[in-house]
């Protein structure tokens, strides 16, 4: 008989990781997959093409019933779990008990929400699935309505712009002093509010939210400075934190997430974590890329074998339709690290690389990001940029061996020991190679 | 269909002096060779191929100027006819000199000799011929009694064997070079020497190369001489026929050493033995001759081994000076030194003098020489010169101690500058400026190397109140109060003038005799064809002296003695290196004309020096970076070529750019002023010289649609610029790295802050691009280094209007744009890379066949030599050493 495998949390995680392990190990377990939405498995990223009309949620759906039954997955959808008993193995959710040999935890993140007053006005909601998608949906559907988005992250600006899209006046309201600042910096986040502003989406950076007024319904947003913006939907979406109050109160060790080792498993070798609820060598991830990355690895460990998971590099795209941005790695500025910038003001185009230790570790692109997968590539290789580097924010078409005039006089005479095209630059082959 | 104007004319460049075909299209003016003309046969190098590009009106002077204001023609006539009589009432007439050029039409400089010599009284007229052939009229005048050139272009198509000396007739003479490469292709057993210090393009063509040790030519013809004589080669008859001073020549020759030329004793015998047994030899020399303080002696070194075997005046055989100007032929013809009189008769002779005084119906005639290049500008400083015409030359560059020339003219109370642009750095000191018409609106005759007169015919309209150079002489001349002498209508009038004063000196038993044109009506003249002199009832053209018969006293040529002598400036600890200069194969002179073609900027874009490895390493010198090179009169900075062409311890600095076109490229102002005892003529490749690496803050590249405006730029170490075909180019360096480039380039580009910027930062590696579009026009685009500027500098400029900002800004061809490379054939534009690549992917081995794959040297043919360093037979030639 098949172990007992609980899968706590039906989202993209713990999808991919019983995609690898029903590929690699079928029939291993017996999967019961609890969700605490109504609803299996869809694409989550996808979301904000649905709120901007552009898909549907039939078309964001990742796993259909079919697919759990084809797999015998038990699914316990609309069924939050409220508890675990390590000591006996089970899981409480409705008054009921599963019992697992193997358990996995992929609760994902939960929005965070800002402590001021009114925070909890009705109109006021965020961004994490599908509810909030269609509460956003509903809130649009009548005409000349004002939204404003707290926060001016990658979250929120998808939502300003879907919001926008569907007829709102939209309002940002950013804390820093530019927008996407942990994936941009300054001058990329100019450039991107300049093409919200395009748009008719209204920025305020540096804008610090004192109160959301409102009696029976939100009404608006006070800033600190004592500016208010008229508001019917007021959209938070300042940032994530790791859903981890069920490992906690397992007493499974956490810090800012459910910890877990590089095969991830929690300080319970029966329990594994995977995604946004999960803290791995200290750093929680928000992205779908390392999330991914997490689950090959989760299923390999499930599976008995040694797998290892040493962390993610990460990479980020805005999915706001014509809005092209990149941001990969790290970028912040620092007395070791190098920068390579490349901007077009009137074509709107910027690119900026952070060099350290002659590697690139981080990547900003905005207007053209038709090379950030290959920037992003050398840097998660760790690939040094050597003598490419003078033509390497051009991207790899502009890096090759393409020897150059290193002076106007370059005529030749018959005899010359230096051949007019051999002096010149070179590039490693290792570099050059497109990938 | 009515066929397009074509104008007969004569290219305004070198010596060789070809026949050029302009015919005007709806396009523009278009050049070709002209098939019937005797020096060139159809045939026009690089420079004449773009005289096309070179005749637009921007930047000429359209209008006299006075101290920078416009003037009439009346005023400023009067201005200097006023200025000109003042000086010689107070200070006499050899207180005024007028400085001529090569540049001017044979009407124009006999107009200037004859107002100087034959009516002012003064013999202080001299021509920039002074810096060319001066040595060779000096050397013709002592053995032959004449300056005679004796054979024709035909001989250097008929010798079996051409020894070339300080020539790179490759370089300098392209036709002739062709010619010469035509008949060794047509009869192999040809053969060629060239004797230089460096290595050329015309070593292309040489069986042999002889690398002498710079200005010891006198001990090779030297060794020659006393080599034949072992050899049993002397022609006894012949000497003691037609030759004098024998014995004493040849006495001395033996008392040289040949081992002065730092040649190997078994490479020197070859030379010799090859030279004493082929009996059709001609001896090619130029500037390598002529520009040295010896260069006289070296000239008649070589004429010494002539008369001894009595080669001379026969088919295929011979001396031969050629010329660097259109007609420096014209002026030794017309009297343009200070030492000669007119139409090769001599001014310190009475009988002469006295003929030509009665010719002119002149009031007085000066007795002894005039002041000669170097000394006039002496003049000019210390005050005895009170009134100074340069016509048609840029002195303040082509002199030697240039910076003592420039302010010599300075100091001189007034002068007066004719010439096509006010800008030149002589222009620049001109206390009047005379707009003179230019190739192409002037009429006249010039004079080849090999004594041919050609038409310069005019296909355009004189532009603004530009007048030919005859008229403004003779219009001053008339303001001085001599109408009738000077009362010409046309140039034809001038020309009938001169060839009757010819027929005169022929009479009294000179070479230059042309008496058979001196009635020539306007229409003959109008369609004269291209003609060898003499043009006499007896005879017409042809070779001189196969008769046996010179133009001294007793009619027996003269050998002189000659000895070695080392140049004038030794070189030191602190000055231990040999400076050669010279011409580039696209440029003429001081750039004047040819920095206006686009096309002819492309091969050498920037002042440089070749440097020898072995010197380059020792000073730390690299490819590419930029050269102080300094003398004890003055430096310039240039862009290091490290190659083996040059010898160790010489260094190469093209002769041409001007404070016009570079920030410190005066070659000559590290010149000192030694000049030949005998001919005046100024040691220009015997400098010595320190060198070291200019090590600026940062090195820039920039290509633009705008003229940059350097001056603007703080800090700026060192720049020369070009034209393209898309605007300019543009290399720099500074010693200061401002603290925003973006400012900076929008100084350079003349640009307001709302122009937009696309720029590209690697603050650390010191790199910055930055391009600057004014709406659809890339308005330029700079890229700043830490070391010399990589750049695809011929992509950059070709696409400078096609490139998307990123793209110019990578400053290189992505992968789907291939790079031309550096420009190698300027007339197709062909770049090395396309080269290198059709050579490599299609096998190629001759230039033939990378003419038929890229369409390379397919025009003029001046690339060629450089062509072939592009095949791989470098490889066997390594296999075969």
């Amino acid at each position: 008989m098949a172990d007992k495998l609980v899968v706590i949390g039906a989202g993209m995680a713990s999808g991919r990781v019983l995609e690898h392990l029903f590929e690699d190990s079928p029939g291993a377990y017996d999967v019961t997959l609890f969700g605490a939405e109504p609803r299996g498995n869809y694409n989550r990223i996808m979301l904000s093409p649905v709120l901007s009309g552009e898909k549907t949620y039939d078309d964001i759906i990742t796993h259909d019933a079919d697919w759990y039954d084809s797999h015998d997955v038990t699914c316990r959808f609309g069924e939050p779990v409220t508890g675990i008993d390590r000591e006996r193995k089970v899981v409480i959710s409705h008054g009921r008990e599963t019992p697992y040999d193997k358990l996995l935890i992929a609760t994902g993140s939960e929005p965070f929400i800002i402590p001021v007053p009114g925070n909890d006005l009705p109109g006021v909601i965020t961004y994490r699935d599908l509810d909030d998608t269609n509460a956003m949906i509903d809130a649009a559907s009548k005409p000349g309505r004002k939204a404003v988005v707290i926060g001016g992250g990658l979250l929120g600006l998808e939502a300003a712009a879907g919001l926008r899209m569907r007829g709102m006046d939209v309002t940002v309201l950013h804390l820093i002093g530019h927008l996407m600042e942990r994936q941009l910096d300054p001058a990329a986040g100019a450039l991107l509010q300049s093409e919200l502003e395009r748009r008719g989406i209204h920025v305020r950076t540096a804008a610090n939210t004192h109160e959301i007024i409102g009696n029976d319904q939100v009404q608006a947003v006070r800033l600190d400075d004592g500016t208010e913006y008229p508001a019917d939907l007021v959209c938070m979406a300042v940032g994530i934190r790791p859903a981890s109050t069920l490992a906690k109160d397992a007493e499974l060790a956490c810090g800012r997430g459910l910890q877990v080792d590089d095969r991830m498993m929690t300080s319970d070798p029966d329990i594994l974590a995977v995604g946004e609820c999960a803290e791995h060598r200290g750093l929680c991830y928000g992205l779908v890329a390392p999330l991914y990355e997490m689950a090959k690895v989760a299923a390999e460990t499930l599976a008995g074998e040694d797998a290892v998971y040493t962390g993610s590099t990460t990479s980020t795209k805005l999915k706001v339709t014509g809005v092209d941005l990149f941001s990969a790695g790290d970028f912040a500025e620092a007395e070791d690290r190098e920068e390579i910038v490349l901007r077009d003001a009137a074509h709107g185009i910027y690119k900026r690389l952070v060099l350290q230790d002659d590697k690139i570790i981080g990547a900003v692109m905005y207007g053209d990001v038709s090379d950030g997968p290959w920037f992003f590539e050398q840097l998660k290789n760790g690939i040094h940029v050597g003598d490419a580097r003078d033509m390497l924010i051009f991207g790899p078409s502009f890096i090759q061996a393409i020897p150059l005039d290193p002076m106007a006089a370059a005529a030749a005479l018959p005899g010359d020991v230096v051949h007019p095209c051999r002096s010149g630059l070179t590039i490693p082959t290792t570099l050059a190679r497109a990938a | 269909m009515q066929a397009a104007p074509t104008t007969q004319t004569t290219c305004p460049y070198c010596g060789v002096g070809c026949g050029v075909l302009a015919t005007s299209t709806p396009e523009g003016i278009e050049i070709a060779g002209d098939p019937d003309h005797p020096a060139n046969f159809g045939r026009l190098c690089s420079k004449g191929s773009a005289l096309g590009e070179t005749i637009g009106l921007s930047g000429r002077l359209l209008s006299p100027r006075i101290n920078g204001g416009d003037a009439g023609w009346a005023e400023a006539t009067y201005l200097i006819a006023d200025k000109f009589l003042n000086a010689i009432r107070d200070h006499g007439p050899d207180s005024v000199a007028f400085y001529v050029s090569g540049q001017l039409l044979t009407e124009d400089y006999y107009v200037a000799n004859k107002l100087m010599k034959g009516f002012i009284g003064s013999a202080n007229i001299d021509t920039n011929s002074r810096l060319c052939m001066a040595s060779s009229v000096a050397g013709h005048k002592r053995a032959f009694g004449s300056d005679t050139v004796p054979g024709t272009y035909e001989d250097l198509e008929e010798a079996d064997l051409i020894v070339l000396v300080g020539s790179n007739l490759a370089w300098c003479h392209p036709v002739l070079f062709q010619r010469i490469a035509a008949a060794k292709e047509r009869r192999p057993n040809m053969q060629v020497v060239n004797i230089d210090p460096r290595r050329t393009a015309t070593s292309d063509l040489a069986d042999m190369h002889l690398s002498l040790t710079p200005g010891s030519d006198v001990a090779l013809f030297n060794g020659l001489l006393t080599r034949i004589e072992q050899r049993g080669a002397i022609d006894a008859e012949y000497v003691l026929a037609h030759v004098a001073e024998f014995p004493e020549a040849l006495a001395t020759a033996k008392g040289d050493d040949p081992a002065k030329t730092g040649l190997d004793a078994a490479d020197l015998a070859e030379f010799y033995d090859l030279w004493i047994r082929t009996e059709k030899v001609v001896t090619v020399y130029s500037q390598g001759v002529n520009q040295s303080t010896s260069g006289t002696d070296k000239v008649n070194a070589i004429l010494n081994c002539y008369l001894a075997t009595g080669r001379i005046g026969q088919p295929g055989m011979g001396p031969f000076s050629v010329t660097g100007q259109p007609n420096a032929m014209g002026g030794r013809e017309t009297g343009g030194l200070a030492n000669m009189l007119a139409a090769h008769l001599e001014l310190t002779n009475p009988i002469h003098r006295n003929a030509v005084q009665g010719f002119w119906d002149a009031p007085e005639m000066p007795e002894k020489p005039g002041l000669n290049a170097v000394d006039m500008f002496d003049a000019c400083a210390d005050g005895h010169i009170k009134a100074l015409w340069v016509m048609s030359t840029n002195p303040a560059v082509s002199m030697p101690a240039a910076n003592h020339v420039r302010d010599a003219i300075a100091a001189c109370p007034f002068v007066v500058v004719s010439d096509l642009f006010p800008d030149t750095d002589t222009a620049k000191l001109g206390d009047v400026l005379l707009p003179a018409t230019a190739w192409g609106e002037k009429s006249g005759t010039v004079t080849n190397s090999d004594r041919t007169i050609s038409r310069q015919r005019p296909f355009l309209p004189p532009p603004g109140q530009a007048r030919p150079d005859w008229q403004i002489i003779c219009d001053v001349a008339r303001a001085m109060g001599w109408e009738s002498a000077f009362n010409y209508q046309s140039p034809v009038e001038i020309f009938r003038e001169h060839a009757a004063l010819s027929g005169i000196a022929g009479g009294l038993g000179r070479d230059f005799d042309i008496s058979g044109l001196a009635d020539i009506d306007a229409a003959d003249y109008e369609n004269l064809q291209p003609t060898r002199w003499p043009v006499t009832v007896a005879r017409r053209g042809g070779r001189f002296f196969g008769d046996g018969l010179f133009f001294t006293p007793d009619g027996r040529a003269r050998m002189v003695p000659v000895t070695h002598q080392p140049l004038a400036t030794a070189t030191s600890p602190e000055r231990p290196l040999r400076l050669n200069t010279g011409r580039v194969r696209d440029h003429w002179h001081t750039m004047t004309r040819t920095a206006r073609a686009p096309r002819l900027s492309q091969h050498m874009a920037e002042p440089y020096v070749e440097i020898h490895p072995t010197d380059a390493e020792a000073l730390e010198i690299a490819a590419a970076d930029l050269v102080r090179i300094e003398s004890d009169h003055g430096h310039v900075i240039a862009r290091a070529l490290v190659t083996d062409r040059t010898p160790k311890g010489s260094l190469f600095v093209p002769m041409h750019w001007t404070s016009l076109w570079a920030s410190e490229g005066l070659v000559d102002t590290m010149v000192p002023a030694a000049t030949d005892p005998v001919s005046g003529q100024p040691e220009l490749k015997g400098a010595a010289v320190s060198a070291a690496p200019y090590r600026p803050a940062w090195y820039g590249f920039a290509a633009s649609s705008v003229e940059p405006t350097i001056m603007d730029l703080p800090g700026i170490g060192y720049w020369a610029k070009a034209v393209t075909e898309t605007g300019w180019r543009l290399e720099l360096a500074g010693d200061v790295t401002p603290f925003c480039w973006e400012t900076h380039a929008r100084l350079l580009f003349g640009q307001s802050a709302e122009t937009p910027v696309a720029s590209f930062i690697d603050r650390s590696a010191g790199r910055v691009h930055i391009a600057l579009r004014d709406g659809d026009r890339t308005v330029g685009a700079l890229f700043i280094s830490k070391t010399p500027v990589e750049v695809a500098r011929a992509h950059v400029i070709a696409k400078l209007q096609d490139l998307a900002p990123m793209q110019l800004l990578a400053g290189r061809p992505g992968a789907d744009q291939p790079d031309t490379g550096a420009i190698v054939c300027s007339c197709v534009g062909v770049g090395a890379r396309t080269i290198v690549d059709a050579v490599a992917a299609q096998g190629l081995q001759t230039v033939e066949e990378i003419g038929a794959a890229t369409g390379a040297g397919t025009n003029c043919g001046s690339c060629r030599p450089e062509l072939r360093a592009f095949l791989i037979p470098q490889m066997s030639k390594v296999a075969a050493e």
